[in-house]
C-alpha cells in the first residue's frame, strides 16, 4: 500500500459532471461560434465582420434595436421604480400577496403573455406597430425591472432615510441623495435584465410588429433559418458582436455598482419567492 | 403621510396590477366565444376548450413542453446540485473561477446566441439528430446555472462542523454526503427545480433552434401566431396555461406561508 494514494473522494469531485457538460455544452458552441465566425468558404476571414460594418441596413437595424431597447428599459424603470416603493412602503402596502401578484406574469410563458396583448391591440384597434412593439416589450419586461428594484428597496435600512429627514433634507434630495444611490445595483440589476434581452428579442417584434420593427435578434435568425450559403458565418460574427455588447453592458454595470449588479439578481429573487 | 397621498398610491397600484392582468383577462373573456376577431361576442360556449382537448397536436405540444421541462429541470437539479457543493469545497481556485465563469456566461448571453450555437454543435458534429435528446441537453444547460446559484448560498450557510462530525464518526464520504449535506439542501434544490422547470417551459427562443419536428407550447404558439392566421383555440389553451400556472402558484405560496406558521417563523 505504500507508495500509492488511496482513492478518496472528495466533495470538489462532485463538480466534475458539470465540469465536463461545461466544456462539452458551453465553451465548444462557443469556439464553434466563433470559428465560424472567423472564416469564409473554409477558410480564414474577416469578410463576416467587414459583412456587418458595410450593410448599412445591418447597422441600422442595430441602432434602432439599442434606441428600442433603452426606450423600453427607460419606461420600465419610471414605471416600475415609484410601484417598487410603494410596495415596500409598508404605510402603504402590507400585502405579500401584491407583490407576488406583480411578480407572477414572470412565470408565464412570454409567447402566451405576448398574444394576449396582441389580442388587445385587436380589441382597441391598434395598428401601429412601433408602438405595438414598444408597449408589448415593455409589458413583457416590466416584471424583471421590478423584482430586482422591489428587493433592493424592500431591505433598505430606513434609518437612512429618517436620518437624511432629520439632518434637514426635503423628500425631493432625500430621494435623490440617499434612496436613489442605496437602490443602484438594483437600477443595474433591472437594466441589465430588460436592455439586452430586447435587443436580441426577436419573437416579440415578429408577433407585434412587421419588418419594419426588426431588431437585432431578428437579423440573427434571419441568417440562420431564411439563407444558405454563408448564413452560419455571418450569423455567427452577428452573434459575437451582440455577445459583446453584452459583455460591455456588463462591464458598464459592474463598474457603475462596484460589482453589486447581476444579471441573475433578479431571477434569483424570483426563484426565491416561489 | 396624509390621507390623499395614500390613496393615490393605491389607486397607482391597483391601475398597474389591472394593466398587467387586462391582457390576460381579455383572453379568458373570450376564451368563451367562437368568433373569429376578438371584440365579437358569437354567444357563449365551451366548444373551444373542447376542441383543445380534442386536438392532438396541441395537447402533444403541451406534453413534449412537460416532459422536456420535467427531465430537464431534474437533471439540472442533480448537475447542479453537486456542482454548486463541488465548486464551494474545492481549493482550487482557477477550477472554481472557471465554473463560476462558464455558468455566468451561460446566464447572461443571449438566448439567440445559446441557441444558434447549440444548433451548430448539434449539426456541425451530426452525432445527435435534433429532437427530444438536444431539447432535454439545452434546457438542462441553461438551468443548471440558476440550481447552482440557488444552492450556493445555503452551503455557506451550513455548519461545516456537521460533515467533519460524519467522517468522524466513520460514515463514508459517500454517506455523509447523502445523510447529512444533501438533506439540508433540500429546500434551496426545490426552489432551484422550481426555477428550472419554469425558464424551461418558458423558453422558446433556444427550443426553436434545436427542436428538429418536436414542437413544444412555445413553439407552437409561435408558429401559429406569426402565421397571421386566426384560430380562436389559441384563446382556450392560453386561457388553461394561465389558470394552470396561476393555481400552482397560488398553492405553493400557501404551501410555503402555512410552513412558515408553522415554524413560528417571521409572518
Amino acid at each position: 500500500m505504500t507508495g500509492i494514494k488511496k482513492f478518496r473522494l472528495k466533495r470538489s469531485y462532485f463538480s466534475f459532471p458539470y465540469a465536463v457538460l461545461s466544456v462539452l455544452f458551453v465553451i465548444l458552441p462557443l469556439l464553434i461560434t466563433a470559428f465560424y465566425a472567423f472564416t469564409r468558404d473554409g477558410s480564414f476571414s474577416f469578410a463576416n465582420f467587414v459583412k456587418f460594418f458595410t450593410t448599412p441596413n445591418t447597422l441600422k437595424v442595430l441602432l434602432y434595436s439599442l434606441g428600442i431597447a433603452a426606450l423600453v428599459t427607460v419606461i420600465c424603470l419610471l414605471l416600475a421604480y415609484p410601484l417598487a416603493m410603494m410596495l415596500a412602503d409598508s404605510k402603504i402596502n402590507r400585502s405579500a400577496v401584491t407583490v407576488m401578484l406583480f411578480i407572477m406574469p414572470m412565470w408565464i410563458n412570454s409567447l402566451l403573455r405576448t398574444y394576449a396583448m396582441k389580442n388587445v391591440f385587436q380589441l382597441i384597434g391598434m395598428t401601429n406597430a412601433y408602438a405595438a412593439v414598444i408597449i408589448g416589450l415593455v409589458y413583457d419586461f416590466f416584471p424583471f425591472m421590478l423584482l430586482p428594484l422591489y428587493s433592493v428597496l424592500s431591505n433598505m435600512d430606513k434609518s437612512y432615510m429618517e436620518a437624511a429627514n432629520d439632518l434637514g433634507c426635503g423628500a425631493v434630495q432625500s430621494f435623490f441623495k440617499v434612496r436613489l444611490p442605496l437602490s443602484l445595483p438594483g437600477i443595474m440589476s433591472g437594466v441589465l435584465m430588460v436592455f439586452m434581452p430586447t435587443v436580441s428579442t426577436f419573437a416579440i417584434s415578429d408577433i407585434l410588429g412587421d419588418t419594419s420593427t426588426y431588431m437585432f435578434g431578428n437579423i440573427i435568425n434571419d441568417w440562420f433559418t431564411a439563407s444558405g450559403g454563408s448564413g452560419w458565418n455571418i450569423g455567427s460574427a452577428y452573434s459575437l458582436i451582440l455577445l459583446a455588447l453584452i459583455g460591455i453592458t456588463m462591464f458598464i454595470a459592474n463598474k457603475a455598482t462596484g460589482g453589486k449588479a447581476s444579471a441573475a439578481g433578479a431571477a434569483q429573487a424570483g426563484g426565491g419567492l416561489l | 403621510m396624509s390621507k390623499v397621498k395614500k390613496a393615490l398610491c393605491k389607486a397607482f397600484i391597483y391601475l398597474m396590477l389591472a394593466l398587467i392582468y387586462l391582457p390576460i383577462l381579455v383572453l379568458v373573456v373570450y376564451s368563451f366565444t367562437t368568433s373569429k376577431s376578438i371584440g365579437v361576442w358569437n354567444g357563449f360556449t365551451l366548444s373551444l376548450y373542447a376542441d383543445v382537448f380534442t386536438d392532438a397536436e396541441m395537447m402533444g405540444a403541451v406534453g413534449n413542453s412537460l416532459i422536456v421541462a420535467l427531465v430537464s429541470s431534474l437533471l439540472a437539479t442533480l448537475i447542479g446540485t453537486l456542482a454548486a457543493v463541488g465548486i464551494f469545497y474545492t481549493r482550487s481556485k482557477w477550477y472554481k473561477t472557471l465554473l463560476n465563469l462558464t455558468s455566468q456566461v451561460t446566464m447572461v448571453n443571449a438566448d439567440i446566441v445559446t441557441g444558434v450555437s447549440f444548433m451548430m454543435l448539434f449539426l456541425v458534429f451530426g452525432l445527435i439528430p435534433k429532437g427530444y435528446l438536444t431539447l432535454i441537453i439545452s434546457h438542462t444547460m441553461i438551468t443548471v446555472p440558476y440550481v447552482i446559484m440557488n444552492v450556493m448560498p445555503r452551503l455557506s450557510q451550513l455548519n461545516p462542523n456537521l460533515y467533519e462530525a460524519g467522517l468522524d464518526l466513520g460514515a463514508s464520504p459517500v454517506r455523509t454526503f447523502f445523510t447529512v449535506l444533501l438533506p439540508q439542501l433540500v429546500p434551496a434544490m426545490i426552489s432551484g427545480f422550481a426555477l428550472a422547470f419554469t425558464l424551461s417551459l418558458d423558453d422558446f427562443v433556444i427550443t426553436k433552434f434545436v427542436n428538429g419536428d418536436v414542437s413544444t407550447i412555445s413553439t407552437y404558439l409561435y408558429n401559429k401566431i406569426a402565421k397571421k392566421g386566426v384560430m380562436p383555440q389559441l384563446r382556450a389553451l392560453s386561457a388553461l396555461i394561465f389558470i394552470a400556472i396561476l393555481a400552482v402558484l397560488v398553492a405553493v405560496n400557501i404551501f410555503s406561508h402555512r410552513k412558515r406558521v408553522k415554524e413560528g417563523g417571521r409572518k
